[in-house]
């Protein structure tokens, strides 16, 4: 008879050394939980309309997704509200038993990129700003906020970051990839002129509602197509930024794409750098092939990781995207999150594992 | 002259033919439709996707192939080939209005019939499908279904819908039953924005977008069900890129075995479905510089996974050397010969 042991999911190993996790999702414990940081007006906006996004459900994304708030079916909160509401909870599953040294927290709840109401937007990414301060970044020194802007007027966001800049418990800016124009077109720039001055990397996590279809060819028809597609908004977004010479003008901005993945970036790379080679007459702002940008001012998240059959290929795309590229990331408490002991499906050197589970973030995010 | 073995012959599965102007359709429209393009002025309707209109991304010893001597000079003589299949791209698949589609679509493939594959033997078709009417792009295909020089139907990469839609099923039904592989060609309607964030810049952007175009493309066909609908289906992806295919298939893959209750007449993994009804050009492969990385990639994605092509008249290499991949005269056999007879089924009926 085979005995099969109990996998040790979350014991972390003795030997470890911690782990930086990029990508933590918080959500309010309610609808209410914003309205001390909202003034008045807001807070009542919030009660009679609500958001205003590109999309035919006020409630819900566009496609049904795979479990309620996407998130893990374990990962309700034992005292009540939605998963990742409850800091003691999040501790108690998540933080102390992977052995997290620093956690990245990413607030997507309000959809505050893609807003329609600017106005709401940016006293949305205010009140995003200070509920991070005060609910988790005040009372957890392991945690790290992702400072939140409405891109879409980029006065304000670019205001929103001269607020919060210094407090360095805010370690990047977010933007969506699903941007309601591509992210490199020239008004977006002050906010990347503003990162730089800071020397606050983006924080590119894979969402938004930007009104566009989810692909090229149209609207598909289920979540598995849409999460794909949003994940292409990292291409979309890597393309834009390079090929309309935001690196150029801004040759020390970093870049870190979040839950977009990495082994589509090789390819897409030499692709990128054929057509520059007939093309580059149309856009002569750009001096070097559009890899030199890419490996200069990008980095990646590692969830969901890539799993190939063969699994040399994964140590391969490594090769190919850079070691010191990828910083470790869970996405909890999300359905699809990665679990530190069973994400990677290569065997690591303790050397390799060290690097990409925490001291590319450590250099990237300058802790 | 003796013609090759079959075992021996070089087939190159992606060359463009460029249609001048709605002009040289008039003698195959009918009264109605004569009248109205020659009153309108319905013409130069070339595509602002298709890559062929940029004068950079042509090769400087090419030109267009707007007629049969010019392919013959370029490509047919030089390379050796004893068989190239042809695809066309223009406003007939783009038009917003369904009859006009219908009847310039017809006209396209009677023109392609006449004054190429006519013209010479080693040349076969792609028949231009008017996919905004799918039931008449069907009637299209049985239109053509006697005529064996068609080895293929086209469709472009972006259009009304999705791929995959059960809408244009009746295409995928045709197809099937009269063994035409289904092309789907780099190139869209932009009836949505090439990105998911909307409209870049540059053209060269919305070239570099069109293989995430072609890989959601791809999807769509696998989660609705139309592999599954049709075993027999062959899809090539023409001028889609090459090297993105590993990396999207251990994501698909991933997604299918996390998202498989949304899709559950997929019974295979994404990988399996691809590996037995997908094919893609070679050209462009858009690989590293380095032959042993290329290499190495062709084995992640499969030799039997590639149909040999020149892309002509589009710039994708130099000299007469079409292959990125050196001294493996096996391997290249497999992609010019053995790969396109498994693939086009017609055009294996037709010599065997």
């Amino acid at each position: 008879m085979t005995v099969i042991e109990s996998p040790q999911t979350g014991v972390a190993k003795k030997a470890d050394t911690g782990i930086i996790d990029c990508d933590i999702h918080p959500l309010p414990k309610n609808a209410k939980s914003l309205h001390p940081y909202l003034p008045k007006r807001w807070q009542e906006h919030a009660e009679h309309f609500g958001g205003h996004l590109r999309q035919p459900f006020i409630h819900t994304t566009q496609y049904p997704r795979s479990a309620p708030l996407i998130c893990r079916r374990d990962a309700w909160p034992p005292s009540g509200g939605p998963p990742g509401s409850d800091l003691d909870f999040m501790r108690e599953q998540h933080l102390d038993p992977f052995n997290i040294i620093n956690g990245i927290l990413i607030p997507l709840f309000s959809n505050v990129a893609s807003e329609r109401n600017l106005d709401y937007a940016n006293a949305l990414a205010t009140a995003h700003n200070d509920w991070q301060v005060s609910e988790w970044l005040d009372k957890e020194p392991r945690l790290r906020g992702t400072l939140v802007v409405s891109q879409d007027d980029p006065a304000a966001a670019v205001k929103e970051i001269e607020r919060c800049a210094r407090d360095k418990r805010f370690v990047q800016i977010m933007l969506a990839p699903r941007s309601s124009e591509p992210l490199g077109r020239q008004r977006y720039w002050p906010i990347f002129e503003a990162a730089e001055a800071h020397d606050l990397p983006l924080g590119i996590h894979s969402y938004g509602v930007g009104g566009n279809a989810s692909t090229a060819g149209g609207w598909p028809s289920f979540y598995m197509d849409e999460h794909y597609a949003t994940t292409m908004g990292g291409p979309a977004t890597m393309s834009s930024m390079v090929l309309e010479g935001v690196l150029e003008r801004f040759p020390k901005l970093r870049v870190v794409l979040v839950e977009i993945g990495f082994a589509w970036v090789p390819s897409f790379m030499w692709r990128m750098d054929r057509l520059w080679e007939r093309m580059r007459g149309e856009i002569p702002h750009l001096v070097h092939p559009p890899s030199h940008y890419v490996k200069r001012n990008f980095w990646y998240t590692t969830q969901p990781m890539e799993e190939p059959s063969r699994p040399n290929d994964l140590r391969r795309t490594f090769d190919w995207v850079g070691w010191d590229k990828l910083l470790f990331s869970t996405d909890y408490p999300h359905w699809d999150q990665d679990d530190p002991a069973y994400a990677f499906n290569v065997k690591l050197t303790p050397a390799e594992r060290r690097q990409i589970c925490r001291e590319n973030a450590e250099g990237f995010y300058r802790f | 002259m003796l013609q090759p073995l079959v075992s021996e012959k070089k087939i190159d599965c992606d060359i463009h033919i460029t249609l001048p102007s709605t002009a040289k359709l008039v003698p195959y429209l009918d009264d109605y439709w004569r009248e109205q393009v020659t009153t309108r002025g319905i013409d130069r309707l070339e595509l602002t996707s298709d890559i062929s209109n940029i004068g950079p991304a042509i090769r400087p010893d090419w030109k267009l192939g707007a007629d049969v001597q010019t392919i013959q000079n370029a490509v047919l003589d030089r390379f050796g080939t004893d068989i190239a299949i042809c695809n066309c791209m223009y406003g007939a698949q783009a038009v917003y209005n369904a009859d006009l589609a219908v009847a310039l679509c017809r006209a396209m493939n009677d023109w392609m019939a006449d004054e190429f594959l006519s013209k010479d033997e080693r040349l076969r078709g792609s028949v231009v499908l008017p996919w905004q009417h799918p039931q008449k792009a069907a009637e299209e295909i049985e239109r053509r279904a006697a005529d064996r020089r068609f080895v293929q139907v086209s469709l472009l990469a972006g259009g009304d819908t999705p791929l995959g839609r059960r809408a244009l099923w009746p295409i995928y039904a045709a197809a099937e039953a009269h063994g035409f592989a289904v092309g789907i060609q780099a190139g869209t309607a932009y009836r949505f924005a090439p990105w998911t964030n909307g409209w870049p810049s540059y053209h060269i952007e919305d070239q570099v977008s069109q293989s995430v175009g072609i890989q959601s493309q791809l999807l769509s066909m696998i989660t609705e069900g139309v592999f599954e609908e049709f075993p027999k289906l062959k899809v090539v992806l023409t001028d889609s890129g090459v090297t993105w295919l590993p990396p999207f298939l251990w994501r698909i893959d991933k997604l299918w075995r996390g998202l498989r209750m949304e899709v559950p007449w997929l019974k295979r993994s994404p990988s399996e479905i691809v590996s037995q009804h997908v094919r893609m050009t070679l050209q462009p492969f858009d690989g590293p510089d380095d032959a042993q990385l290329v290499q190495e990639l062709v084995e992640q994605i499969g030799e039997h996974m590639l149909l040999f092509s020149t892309d002509y008249p589009r710039w994708n290499f130099d000299g007469a050397d079409a292959a990125p991949l050196k001294g493996q005269p096996e391997l290249m056999r497999k992609l010019r010969t053995e790969n396109p007879f498994e693939t086009y089924a017609r055009l294996r009926e037709d010599l065997t």
